[in-house]
């Protein structure tokens, strides 16, 4: 019974051998790349690992350190659900309420706000402008516009002062957040069935709120679950614009997270088993963040 | 009756005031959007004694050149020319996608298309990998590339590239559309699968080619080696950026001139992109 099962199996993928053939080459180097890195990772997260040495099984040593005894973590956990929970949904909303707004406009118009809005992300890393915008002498740009219009006296030291690098961070990190989940919603305003809204209008919506929330939201969802896990995997991510702006380390860790404090461990000390328990932590954080996700966007609506 | 067909020509359910207070906004946020890139385009053509005007002036008066010209001295005095940094970045940018582009198309096409044992989880891996980012991987990554002896060669970063699980995702969505009909009829007519792939499917998703163009450039075009690249002559004109920039003030023009050329491309090719790549974009959507 049991080689009759296989048997079929066997004979059904070899009746798909093409298939396999064309898949082969991309999904070695995804495993090699992806899959494996991530068993990796989880695997010498148990051990002290230094690249040099043959890796020592620790167990859970790398954790408890991680929560217990690292209060650095802690500041970037906590820098990082920050993060996360303003850049997320904002940047979410910010792109969707963007693109909706941009539908509306004629053709031209919208691929001019399209450009304008999507720019910054693919600019490569461009926002390091931003370090001149906000330098911290009177000559920076929101220095000297401050002091000219009398809100401030003195020069503020933008990106030294703890106080005020998250926030500029995370202003940055919003400038930079419409990317593919925008494109993604524009396109899909742009396929939503026209007759349809005409529809609603004979059934009595009366504004664009009512439309938005009963014709488009519902049309949209297979959008709004793809642009989700774009921008919620995005929010978790940050560390390159927080090295550029506040340096790394930052002043007091203010600009710390949970990927910078992996880096530092990782490319710096070379305490590979401990930085990949950084990484197993993230890995679960994220996953872990969209999936509930998910389960929450495919309740909407139903 | 009349209003109706009135009506149908205008948007329905739309009032003036509030189309002016969304237009208002919508001005202002493009604004803020733009800023950081009108002031990057301001700066480089600034002569020197505009950059350290106090207090500072956000647009420029006397437009020069001297910032690309400096430039070029700077680079001349340095070992490596900035046309090599130029070189590498289009030399890795080009290639990667090129790779990704042929091996994600192909991967997506039974994906999208077939029916086999497996090819559902093969699928869910995939949309799993995009739920976290690669920072979560760099560490085995680095380990895999220093066994394979690809530390301070283009393959670290360019062979990762041509696994990018967006990129598949997108092109697996975007060929679910072909009508099977189509697949059918050509295999009748005796064409093999990989021919059909070839000579039907691809030219049928230029526009998502162009869509995964846009997706590699932003992979790749800021690039600045990292833990991979150590020799200078491999290295990227995002490193000279930020090493020019470090620079410190003095520098000023002169980084805005390369940031300039560095957003310069990758905006023009989303220029002549943009509707190929929102038709793609159109089928990104997650199914239940």
């Amino acid at each position: 019974m049991k080689t009759g099962k296989l048997q079929r199996l066997a004979a059904e993928m070899k009746k798909f051998k093409h298939s396999y053939i064309l898949l082969a080459p991309y999904f070695l180097l995804f495993c090699l790349f992806t899959v494996l890195p991530v068993v990796m990772s989880l695997v010498i997260s148990f051990t002290y690992f230094n690249m040099l040495e043959f890796p020592r099984w620790v167990g859970w040593h790398n954790y408890s350190r991680l929560f217990l005894d690292d209060e650095v973590f802690l500041i970037a956990l906590k820098n990082t659900f920050l993060f996360a929970a303003i850049t997320g949904p904002l940047s979410y909303i910010a792109s969707f309420i963007f693109a909706w707004l941009i539908n509306e406009l004629s053709p031209k118009i919208r691929a001019v706000m399209t450009l304008l809005f999507y720019a910054p992300s693919i600019s490569g890393n461009i926002y390091f402008i931003w370090l001149i915008l906000f330098s911290s002498d009177s000559y920076g740009y929101a220095n000297s516009f401050l002091m000219k219009t009398g809100i401030i006296y003195e020069p503020i030291l933008w990106l030294q002062d703890p106080q005020y690098i998250l926030p500029i961070i995370i202003l940055v990190q919003l400038w930079l957040s419409l990317g593919v989940s925008f494109l993604a919603f524009i396109a899909g305003l742009q396929s939503i069935d026209k007759t349809l809204f005409e529809a609603g209008a004979v059934d009595g919506i009366r504004n664009r709120w009512q439309e938005l929330w009963y014709i488009t939201l519902p049309t949209m969802r297979p959008q709004l679950m793809f642009g989700a896990v774009i921008q919620i995997t995005m929010s978790f991510a940050v560390a390159d614009v927080a090295i550029a702006l506040a340096g790394f380390p930052s002043v007091q860790y203010a600009g710390h997270t949970i990927v910078t404090h992996l880096m530092d461990y990782g490319s710096i000390r070379f305490e590979m088993g401990y930085a990949s328990a950084i990484a197993t932590v993230l890995f679960l954080i994220m996953v872990g963040c969209n999936i509930a996700t998910q389960k929450l966007l495919r309740k909407v609506g139903q | 009756m009349r209003t109706f067909t009135l009506r149908r020509d205008k948007k329905v359910n739309r009032s003036l005031f509030g189309d002016l207070v969304l237009f208002v906004f919508l001005a202002a946020v493009a604004s803020f959007s733009a800023l950081p890139l009108v002031f990057t385009i301001n700066n480089a053509f600034k002569p020197m004694d505009e950059i350290f005007m106090f207090p500072p002036r956000f647009f420029v008066r006397n437009p020069t050149l001297d910032n690309f010209t400096d430039l070029v001295h700077l680079m001349a005095n340095s070992w490596v020319p900035f046309t090599r940094y130029v070189f590498n970045t289009f030399f890795i940018t080009l290639l990667g996608t090129a790779g990704h582009i042929i091996l994600a198309s192909a991967a997506a096409y039974p994906l999208a298309k077939h029916r086999f044992p497996f090819s559902k989880l093969f699928f869910s891996v995939i949309v799993l990998s995009l739920m976290f980012s690669s920072q979560v991987t760099a560490i085995p990554n680095y380990m895999t590339m220093s066994w394979l002896g690809w530390i301070d060669s283009y393959k670290a970063i360019i062979i990762p590239a041509f696994a990018y699980p967006l990129g598949l995702y997108l092109m697996k969505q975007f060929m679910e559309q072909i009508p099977d009909a189509l697949l059918e009829a050509a295999k009748i007519d005796g064409a093999s699968e990989y021919r059909i792939f070839w000579q039907i499917v691809m030219p049928l998703v230029k526009p998502a080619w162009l869509t995964l163009l846009i997706l590699l450039f932003q992979q790749l075009w800021g690039i600045d080696g990292g833990n991979f690249i150590y020799s200078e002559e491999l290295k990227t004109m995002s490193y000279a950026l930020e090493q020019i920039i470090l620079g410190g003030i003095a520098r000023t023009g002169v980084a805005a001139a390369v940031a300039l050329l560095m957003m310069s491309v990758p905006i023009i090719v989303f220029v002549l992109s943009q509707s190929q790549v929102l038709q793609t974009m159109a089928a990104s959507g997650m199914k239940d």
